[in-house]
C-alpha cells in the first residue's frame, strides 16, 4: 500500500449530501478487474459523462481547474450504500489521495484506509467552508499533513483533525492489517480453542 | 446484547480503540473471486473453510435455464466454483435448490445463529441481526483478511437502541417500519453505530419481518442492526441443517438466553417510534430517506429552508420525473420488481399472493424468490399459480433487479415500484426510477399501475 504522509493538490468540491457508491462506480463495472483499460473513466460514470462518452461540462471534474484533482471535498454521508470496493479503487485510478467529508458511509470509510487513501473527518461548517472557498477559488490546493493531523484551507486557515492512531500508524508506513495480523497468528490459534469450549455449538456440524 | 457478542470475540486488542475480532461465520458470493485471487497470488489458503459458506447471486442470471451471456459475468460465476473446490468450501451453486441470496439462504440454512459473528463482502448483512448475530458488511481486502486470519480488526463502534412499541395497523409491515425509522433518523442517522431494534413490535414480528427490518440498517448509515433472540428465533432455527444438535442444541439455547441486553443496559443514543402512528411508506426521491406515508404528495423543495437539503431534493426531483406537490397515488409506474434480500422470503410472496389473487398485473412485473428453497416451497402451496394467473413472471432465485450486476436493470426513465432496498440514482438502471415499498404495495402497484395504499384495494 502506497503510504500517505503530506500532500498539497487541487481539491474539487462536490456539494450534495448521500453520494453513494453506487454512483461513485455503476454496478455494470463492477465485473471489470481493477486496473482494466480505462478504470479510472468509470468514476461517477453516470453524472460525468453522457451516453455518448461525451462530458457533461456542468460536473465538477470535467472543469478546467478542478480536472485532475487529487483531494475531493464532499458532503455528509458521502460513499453510503454498497460495500464495493471498488468506489475507491475508481477514486484511487482516478488519482485522489484524500476525501474530506463532515461524515462518510461507514464501508467506504474503512475501504479508504484499506488502499492508502485517508479519510478526514471535519465539522460540518468547516467542511461546507472549504468547499466554499473552492468554488470561488477553483484550481486552489489544499493541504492534507497526516502527522500534523492538519488540512491546510485556500485562505490559509488550519485544521486539526482527529486521527485514530492505528489507521494513522498504517497509513504513515503504508503497511497493510493482513502483514500485521499475521504475527498475531499464534494468539487466533489460542483464542480459537478457548472459543471452541466456550461456544460448544458455534462449530457448523459436518454434513 | 452487542458488548456481549463483542467482548466474547476479541482475540487482541490494538491501539486506538481497536480489537482484532474473531469470526464465526464468512459467507461468500460471486464479488468475493477477486479477494479470492489475491489471495491465491500471495499463496495463502482459507484458514478456516470449515466455517466459510458460498452461494452465487449477485451475477446469475434469473430467467429460467438461461446462461448469461456476457462472458465476464460467466467468468465471474464460474471462478468462485473454482476457488471454493480448491479451498474445501461448501458451495451452493447454479442447479444447487439451496442456492440463492446470500442473506436468505444464510438463515434458512441455519448457518445464521444468536451470539455469532458473520461477515459478508455485502452491505445488507446486517439481515443476519434479526437472529441476535452481530453481522456486517466488509469491503473485499476484509474478505480477503477474513479468508487468510478468520479476524478483523475493528473499531468498537457506538450502539443505538431504536424502540418500536405498539401493533402495527392493518396493511402495515416490516418494510414500512424500517422506511418509517429511515425517515425520522435520516439516511447518516446512524453512521458509526451498530443498531439494536427494542420493543413490542420486534416482538411480535417472525423472523422474516425482522430480517426486513434489520436488512436495511445499512440505509439508516448502520454497519449492523439486531433484534435479541427469543421463542421466535428459536422455533425458527431449529432443525435447520447447520444448526447445532443432540446436546449442542441445548447448550446454544441456554447461551442464547444470556443474550438479550440487561435492564438498565446504556445506549449512546435512544430513538423512539409508535406503530400505530406508521403508514404504508413509498420513496419519492432517491435516497431511502426521501420516503412519506402513500396518503402523502411529493414534497416542494420550496418548502425547506436549509440550501443543501433543497438542491438535493430538486436534483432528486428532477431525476425522478416528479412535480411538487403531485398526489403519490397518481404516480403511475412502468414496472414491478418483487424480490432481493429484503423482501423475498416465504412470508413476503405469501402477502404478495393475498394481494393479486383473481386479480391481474397491468405492467410487467417481475417476482424473484430468495433462494431456490423458498422458490419450491412457495410452488408446494401454489404461490406460482396464483402469480402466473395474475401476469407476474415467476423466476429463478437471486438478487436481480435490485442491483442489476447481472445485467438484470429497467430501461431509462422506467419508473418501478420495487420491494428492494436502495433507490439510488441508477442503481436499478441507468436512468431507471425506483419508489421503494413493501410487498403488498408492489403488488397493488402491479394491479393498478400506479402507486397505490393498499388499504383501498384489499376487502
Amino acid at each position: 500500500m502506497e503510504p500517505f504522509t503530506r500532500l498539497t493538490a487541487v481539491a474539487a468540491p462536490l456539494d450534495l449530501p448521500n453520494i453513494d457508491t453506487d454512483r461513485i462506480i455503476p454496478a455494470r463495472f463492477l465485473v471489470k478487474p481493477k486496473g482494466a483499460p480505462g478504470y479510472a473513466g468509470f468514476l461517477f460514470r453516470d453524472v460525468r459523462f453522457n451516453a455518448d462518452g461525451s462530458e457533461k461540462p456542468e460536473f465538477v471534474l470535467n472543469q478546467a481547474p478542478y480536472r485532475g484533482a487529487r483531494i475531493l471535498v464532499v458532503a455528509e454521508n458521502f460513499g453510503c450504500g454498497s460495500s464495493r470496493e471498488m468506489a475507491v479503487w475508481v477514486l484511487e485510478a482516478y488519482g485522489i489521495r484524500s476525501v474530506i467529508a463532515p461524515s462518510l458511509g461507514d464501508i467506504f470509510h474503512a475501504n479508504c484506509y484499506k488502499n492508502g487513501l485517508l479519510p478526514v473527518i471535519l465539522p460540518g461548517e468547516i467542511v461546507a467552508g472549504l468547499r466554499r472557498q473552492l468554488h470561488e477559488r477553483p484550481g486552489a490546493a489544499v493541504t492534507v499533513d497526516l502527522d500534523a493531523q492538519t488540512v491546510g484551507a485556500p485562505g490559509g486557515a488550519q485544521h486539526r483533525f482527529e486521527a485514530d492512531p492505528f489507521r494513522k500508524e498504517m497509513l504513515l508506513t503504508g503497511r497493510d492489517e493482513l502483514g500485521l495480523t499475521l504475527d498475531f497468528e499464534a494468539r487466533i490459534g489460542e483464542f480459537e480453542e478457548r472459543h471452541a469450549r466456550a461456544m460448544s455449538w458455534v462449530a457448523p456440524p459436518r454434513r | 446484547m452487542f458488548e456481549k457478542i463483542w467482548s466474547r470475540h476479541v482475540v487482541a486488542e490494538g491501539p486506538g480503540g481497536h480489537v482484532l475480532l474473531y469470526i464465526d461465520r464468512h459467507l461468500l458470493h460471486e464479488g468475493s473471486t477477486r479477494a479470492f485471487g489475491r489471495l491465491q497470488n500471495s499463496g495463502r489458503r482459507v484458514r478456516r473453510p470449515d466455517l466459510t459458506f458460498a452461494t452465487a447471486d449477485h451475477y446469475v442470471l434469473t430467467s429460467p435455464g438461461s446462461p448469461a451471456p456476457d462472458e465476464e459475468i460467466r467468468a465471474m460465476v464460474a471462478s468462485l466454483g473454482q476457488h471454493t473446490a480448491a479451498q474445501g468450501i461448501v458451495y451452493f451453486g447454479v442447479g444447487d435448490a439451496r442456492r440463492g441470496i446470500v442473506h436468505v439462504i444464510g438463515p434458512e440454512l441455519g448457518l445464521t445463529l444468536p451470539g455469532i459473528t458473520l461477515v459478508c463482502g455485502d452491505s445488507h448483512t446486517a439481515t443476519h441481526g434479526a437472529f441476535g448475530a452481530l453481522a456486517f458488511g466488509i469491503g473485499s481486502t476484509e474478505v480477503e483478511h477474513v479468508m487468510a486470519t478468520q479476524t478483523l480488526w475493528q473499531k468498537t463502534p457506538k450502539v443505538m437502541r431504536i424502540t418500536v412499541e405498539g401493533r402495527l395497523p392493518a396493511g402495515v409491515g416490516a418494510k414500512d417500519v424500517i422506511l418509517a425509522i429511515i425517515l425520522k433518523i435520516g439516511a447518516a442517522g446512524a453512521v458509526g453505530h451498530a443498531i439494536e431494534y427494542a420493543g413490542s413490535t420486534f416482538r411480535a414480528m417472525s423472523m422474516d419481518e425482522r430480517m426486513t427490518v434489520c436488512n436495511m440498517s445499512i440505509e439508516a448509515g448502520a454497519r449492523a442492526g439486531m433484534v435479541a433472540p427469543d421463542e421466535t428465533t428459536f422455533a425458527y432455527l431449529e432443525g435447520r441443517p447447520w444448526v447445532p444438535r443432540g446436546d449442542a442444541w441445548g447448550d446454544a439455547l441456554a447461551a442464547w438466553k444470556t443474550l438479550p441486553s440487561d435492564p438498565g443496559a446504556p445506549f449512546d443514543r435512544d430513538v423512539q417510534l409508535s406503530a400505530g402512528e406508521i403508514a404504508p411508506t413509498v420513496t419519492w426521491g432517491t435516497s431511502p430517506q426521501d420516503a412519506l406515508p402513500i396518503t402523502g404528495r411529493v414534497p416542494n423543495p420550496a418548502d425547506v429552508d436549509d440550501a443543501a437539503r433543497r438542491a438535493s431534493m430538486e436534483r432528486a426531483l428532477a431525476y425522478m420525473g416528479l412535480k411538487p406537490g403531485t398526489p403519490l397515488t397518481e404516480i403511475r409506474v412502468d414496472r414491478v420488481f418483487i424480490g432481493s434480500c429484503t423482501n423475498s422470503r416465504l412470508e413476503d410472496l405469501r402477502a404478495v399472493a393475498r394481494v393479486v389473487k383473481g386479480r391481474r398485473a397491468t405492467v410487467p412485473a417481475w417476482i424473484v424468490p430468495g433462494s431456490g428453497l423458498v422458490k419450491r416451497a412457495a410452488e408446494a402451496e401454489g404461490l406460482d399459480r396464483v402469480f402466473v394467473a395474475a401476469g407476474f413472471e415467476w423466476r429463478e432465485a437471486g438478487c436481480s433487479m435490485c442491483v442489476g450486476m447481472n445485467g438484470e436493470t429497467a430501461r431509462e426513465g422506467e419508473r418501478v415500484a420495487s420491494t428492494s432496498n436502495r433507490n439510488f440514482e441508477g442503481r436499478q438502471g441507468k436512468g431507471a426510477r425506483t419508489h421503494l415499498v413493501s410487498p403488498t404495495m408492489a403488488a397493488a402497484a402491479a394491479v393498478t399501475g400506479r402507486l397505490t395504499d393498499v388499504r383501498t384495494l384489499q376487502s
